[in-house]
C-alpha cells in the first residue's frame, strides 16, 4: 500500500520537469456486504470509484455537483450523493448501491417492482438514485402521504416522466413492502424484504 | 468534472489537523461534509494542493451536540441530519431544527455538516443567518492556540470569513434564547431544498405581555448575514394586536439583493418583505399557543 508523502514544496508530489504522476491509494470500500478494494488517487469520486474501479455501473453520475441525485447510495443505510464524497474518505463505510438492493429481474425489491407497476421511468438514467432515495425513505416512513412522498423525491431530478408516476410509484412500493412483511413474516422469504 | 490532485490528509486528532494546515497555509482546505466544498473543486472553481480531512478525528468528539445553560454547542463533525434529529438542541433551541429543515435535501443534509457550512459562509445558506441570530460563538483551533470568534465579526463577504489560513473551525455554540422568545425560519425556493430566493430567521421576546425584542436575519439577501433589529418599530406593544406590515419599509432598507437568473433584485426585496411579516406573525401565534 502507498502511502500519501507529505511535502509543503512539492505540493502535488509532482516533479514540476517530469511526467504529472499521482500518488495512488489502495482503497477499501465496504459495498453491498463485501469488502471491494481499488487504487485510485485521493480525488477519486465514489461514485466513479463504484462504476470505473468496481464495475459497479448501476451507480449513474448525472451532474456531479450534487443537485441530480443519479448517483445517491446509501451510506451505513442513509442516503447521500456518491459524487460529493471521495472514495479515500469512504473507508470504513457501509456503502449500498442498486445493485445491493436488488439486482435479478425475478427478484426485485418491492421500490424496483413498483417503479415497474407504476411505469415510473422512461429512459431510466436517473432510476438508481430513486430507488436508493425511495428505498431509505420508506425504511423511515413506511406509511407515507402523498405529500410526503413528493418530498422525499425532491431531491432527485427526472427529465422524462413529470414525477407523477415516480410519486404513485413511492406509495404503491410502500403498499408492497406492507404486504410483503404480512406474508414474510410467517416465512423466511427474504426477497422482497429489503 | 472532475477534481484536481491535491494531496489527502485524514487526522485522527484535531492537533495532528492543525499541524497540517500550519505547514500548508493558503494551499490547504478542510473537508468536513464536502457537500458545498466538493462541488466547487469538481468545478475546479478552487483547485487546493491539500485536503485536511477530519472525518477520521475520533479523538475528540467533534460529532458532539451538547446543551449547556447558555448555548447548544455543536461539534465541526455534527451532520445537519444529526442536529435536526438531536433531541437536546431541538427543544433547547427550535430555531436550529426549524432552520435545518430547508437546507438542501436530505441527502445533502446526511452528509454536510453544520459547522462546515457556516465556515463556508454562502450568503445563501441558512445556518449562517442562525449564527448572528442566536450570537453564536465560533470556536477556533490552530498550532498556535484556540481562539473564540463572535458571529458578528466572523463574516467578512461571500465565502468570506476572518478564520485564518491556519485555523480550523472545531465547535460552534450558538446562543439560547432568553425566556419569552420564540422563533421561526422561513425562506422561498423555486423547489424544497433548492437555493433561497429569500429567507428569513426571527426572535420575538415578549416580557410581561409586551415585545421587548424583536429581531431578524436573512438568507440570500445580503452579501453577509447580519441581524435587523427591529425592536424599535414594534417594541413595547402586544404582539396579538401588532401590524406587522409595518416592519416591511426597515426590512426592505436593510437588504441589498442581487438579481439573477431567478428572480430580479427587486422581486427578492419585495419577496423578503412578506417572508419576515410571516415569519413574526408565525413567532407570535407560536408564543400564544404556548401560553395558552
Amino acid at each position: 500500500m502507498t502511502t500519501t508523502p507529505f511535502s509543503s514544496t512539492n505540493v502535488h508530489g509532482i516533479d514540476p520537469e517530469g511526467p504529472v504522476i499521482e500518488q495512488l491509494h489502495s482503497i477499501t470500500v465496504r459495498v453491498n456486504g463485501a469488502p471491494r478494494t481499488g487504487m485510485a488517487p485521493a480525488r477519486r469520486l465514489l461514485s466513479d470509484f463504484l462504476r470505473g474501479d468496481l464495475g459497479l455501473t448501476g451507480t449513474h453520475v448525472g451532474c456531479e455537483h450534487g443537485v441530480c441525485g443519479a448517483c445517491t447510495v446509501l451510506v451505513d443505510g442513509q442516503p447521500m450523493r456518491s459524487c460529493l464524497m471521495f472514495a479515500i474518505s469512504a473507508q470504513g463505510l457501509d456503502i449500498t448501491t442498486v445493485e445491493g438492493i436488488g439486482n435479478d429481474p425475478a427478484q426485485m425489491s418491492p421500490v424496483q417492482q413498483a417503479f415497474a407497476e407504476c411505469h415510473a421511468l422512461q429512459c431510466g438514467f436517473c432510476t438508481p438514485g430513486f430507488i436508493t432515495t425511495i428505498t431509505a425513505f420508506l425504511e423511515d416512513n413506511p406509511d407515507p402521504s402523498e405529500e410526503e412522498a413528493r418530498e422525499c423525491v425532491s431531491g432527485n431530478l427526472c427529465r422524462c416522466t413529470g414525477y407523477q408516476n415516480i410519486v404513485k410509484a413511492v406509495l404503491r412500493a410502500a403498499e408492497i413492502r406492507r404486504d410483503g412483511a404480512a406474508t414474510s413474516s410467517s416465512s423466511t422469504v427474504a426477497g422482497g424484504a429489503l | 468534472m472532475k477534481p484536481a490532485p491535491f494531496i489527502h490528509h485524514a487526522p485522527t486528532s484535531v492537533e495532528e489537523a492543525v499541524a497540517v494546515l500550519a505547514q500548508v497555509g493558503h494551499d490547504g482546505k478542510v473537508l468536513a461534509g464536502g457537500q458545498s466544498l466538493i462541488p466547487v473543486l469538481n468545478m475546479r472553481l478552487a483547485q487546493p494542493g491539500h485536503l485536511i480531512d477530519i472525518n477520521a478525528i475520533t479523538a475528540d468528539a467533534l460529532d458532539r451536540v451538547e446543551v449547556r445553560d447558555d448555548c447548544v454547542r455543536v461539534g465541526a463533525l455534527v451532520r445537519h441530519a444529526a442536529l435536526e434529529r438531536d433531541g437536546g438542541g431541538r427543544h433547547t433551541l427550535p430555531l436550529l431544527s426549524q432552520a435545518l429543515r430547508n437546507v438542501a435535501h436530505p441527502a445533502i443534509r446526511n452528509r454536510g455538516t453544520t459547522v462546515g457550512s457556516i465556515a463556508h459562509a454562502d450568503a445563501a445558506g441558512e445556518m449562517p443567518s442562525v449564527a448572528v441570530l442566536t450570537e453564536a460563538v465560533i470556536e477556533a483551533a490552530s498550532a498556535r492556540g484556540t481562539r473564540e470568534i463572535a458571529a458578528a465579526d466572523f463574516f467578512e463577504g461571500p465565502l468570506e470569513t476572518t478564520l485564518a489560513a491556519d485555523e480550523l473551525v472545531v465547535a460552534i455554540r450558538f446562543g439560547r434564547m432568553p425566556g419569552g422568545t420564540s422563533t421561526f425560519f422561513l425562506e422561498s425556493a423555486r423547489r424544497h431544498g433548492d437555493y433561497a430566493l429569500a429567507g428569513v430567521a426571527v426572535a420575538l421576546t415578549v416580557t410581561d405581555g409586551v415585545v421587548s425584542k424583536a429581531r431578524a436575519s436573512f438568507v440570500s439577501v445580503t452579501d453577509v448575514p447580519d441581524v435587523l433589529d427591529l425592536t424599535s418599530v414594534v417594541g413595547g406593544r402586544e404582539p396579538e394586536g401588532i401590524d406587522w406590515a409595518a416592519i416591511d419599509d426597515a426590512v426592505q432598507a436593510h437588504v441589498d439583493p442581487q438579481a439573477d437568473i431567478h428572480a430580479s433584485a427587486d422581486y427578492r426585496r419585495a419577496l423578503v418583505g412578506e417572508l419576515t411579516k410571516r415569519a413574526f406573525t408565525q413567532a407570535a401565534a407560536t408564543r400564544e399557543d404556548r401560553s395558552a
